[in-house]
This record gives C-alpha cells, sequence and structure tokens, in this order.
C-alpha cells in the first residue's frame, strides 16, 4: 500500500471533525478553544497534503497559504485566550453555558 | 512515500485528537493537544514541506500550547462539571466525518500518487516571501501585532470605579 491524497485528506476530515466535536460538546471555555486549533490543524494538513501531490507550482502556493494560516491561527489563540481570561474575571467562571447576558 | 510511518503517525495524531476532545481533566486535553501538533508536524516532514513543519513545532508546542498551559493555570479554581456526554455534538461531527469520507471516496481524481518533485529549499520560501508574498506578509505582521495589543487591553484589570 502507498499513500495516496485520499489517506491525508481522510486522516484530516477525522482530526476536523474530532475538533467539531470538541468545539460543539464541551462546555469549557478552553475545551472549545482547543477544538477550534484542531480543526485549524486539519485544514494546514490540506493545504500541504494538496500541495504537495498537485502540479508543484512556482512559487509554492500552498506552503504559503499553510505558513500565513499558522500565523493567523496563532493571533486567533492569543487574542481567544485573552478573551477567556477576561471572561474568567468578570464571571468568575468558564463555563460557557453560564455565559447568557445577552440572552433576549 | 513511506505507508507505515503514515499509518504510525495517523494512529499517534488522531488518538491525540480523540483524547484532547473527550478528556474530563483540562490540563490533560492540552497535553494531548501538543501530541496531535507534533503528529502533524511529523506529516509536514513527510510530505516535503519541513520548513512548514518547524513553524508547526515552533508557533503551536512551543507559543500556543504554552499559552494555554498558563490560561489553564490562571483560570484553575473554576472546575466546570461536564453533565453526561452531549450526544447532539457527537451526532453532528460523525454527520460531517461521514459526509466528508463519503466525498473524498468517491472522487476518483483524488486517489494520485505524490508526483516526483523538487526538494522546496527555505531559499526558495524566502524569495517568495519578499517578493510575490510582501504585501500578505506585512499585512500579517500588522495582525499579529494589532492581536498582541488586543489580547494586552483584553486581560488588563479592570478599573476600579468609585
Amino acid at each position: 500500500m502507498t499513500s495516496t491524497l485520499q489517506l491525508f485528506l481522510i486522516v484530516s476530515s477525522a482530526l476536523f471533525s474530532i475538533g467539531l466535536l470538541a468545539a460543539l460538546s464541551r462546555r469549557h471555555a478552553i475545551f472549545i478553544l482547543i477544538g477550534i486549533e484542531l480543526m485549524l490543524a486539519a485544514a494546514n494538513l490540506n493545504f500541504i497534503a494538496f500541495w504537495r501531490f498537485g502540479s508543484q507550482p512556482q512559487p509554492p502556493v500552498g506552503v504559503m497559504v499553510a505558513i500565513f494560516s499558522i500565523a493567523i491561527a496563532a493571533a486567533e489563540a492569543t487574542v481567544g485566550l485573552a478573551l477567556v481570561i477576561a471572561i474568567y474575571r468578570h464571571y468568575r467562571s468558564t463555563n460557557v453555558d453560564q455565559l447568557n447576558q445577552l440572552k433576549g | 512515500m513511506n505507508a507505515t510511518a503514515f499509518i504510525v503517525i495517523a494512529i499517534i495524531t488522531i488518538a491525540g485528537a480523540l483524547a484532547a476532545a473527550t478528556l474530563p481533566k483540562l490540563i490533560h486535553a492540552a497535553l494531548s493537544l501538543v501530541i496531535v501538533f507534533v503528529g502533524i508536524a511529523a506529516y509536514f516532514f513527510l510530505l516535503g514541506a519541513e520548513f512548514v513543519g518547524l513553524v508547526q513545532v515552533f508557533v503551536y508546542v512551543g507559543a500556543v500550547a504554552v499559552l494555554i498551559l498558563f490560561t489553564i493555570l490562571l483560570t484553575r479554581r473554576d472546575i466546570v462539571s461536564e453533565r453526561g456526554i452531549n450526544w447532539g455534538g457527537v451526532i453532528v461531527a460523525l454527520a460531517v466525518f461521514g459526509g466528508l469520507l463519503w466525498i473524498i471516496l468517491n472522487t476518483t481524481s483524488l486517489a494520485v500518487l505524490a508526483p516526483q518533485f523538487e526538494p522546496l529549499t527555505v531559499k526558495q520560501i524566502g524569495e517568495s516571501l519578499m517578493t510575490d508574498y510582501v504585501w500578505p506578509l506585512q499585512c500579517v505582521g500588522l495582525v499579529l501585532t494589532v492581536a498582541l495589543i488586543g489580547a494586552l487591553i483584553l486581560v488588563m484589570e479592570e478599573k476600579i470605579e468609585r
């Protein structure tokens, strides 16, 4: 058996679904961020796999997109975790079920 | 491409991801997330994108994982009780996985082997970053600066009103 593009896509879709599971079913805000990080990592894996199995353009577009995506994900994680700390200071809780102040 | 390496990395990565999504203790989940990031970096090495693999290790394992650990440390007093399994999330995740799997297996153009290719050097990546991608690079720098300042403002102590 040799690895084809399909196998990489299956692994990355499994990672994406597990990330979605974490983001949807956990109540702790940090677990939701962990799920989002998993989904972003799966997307990066897709970028690199399509670049490697594609026609290798010059400049290497897939690698560039993956690098920028990692940088944006780092910014997202920073702001997200800062929000978690700010919410914890304000509500003394990180349970997202209790953050219902905007409920109509 | 090495099939054994692929399978070993797949098992480690998906087991780490399942642990990160389902373990009850936050600190265990954060450390499992590190395993997932290392596994994905190993895939990048396997696919011939060594530079992206190194960036993945530096940024995710070095920075994001430590950031998550510090946030857990700062919000430690609050233990959220997870009441049972949220079946809605499980069903949605399984449906998304099933749909993606069905599409991937039914798209015949995806069953391709990796073509031969020239190894990508860091010099090539640096040259394209400085020529074709110089505007995106500047914008990412701006976004990172704004995110840093925004995060600092968010976590600054709230002023006590008198």
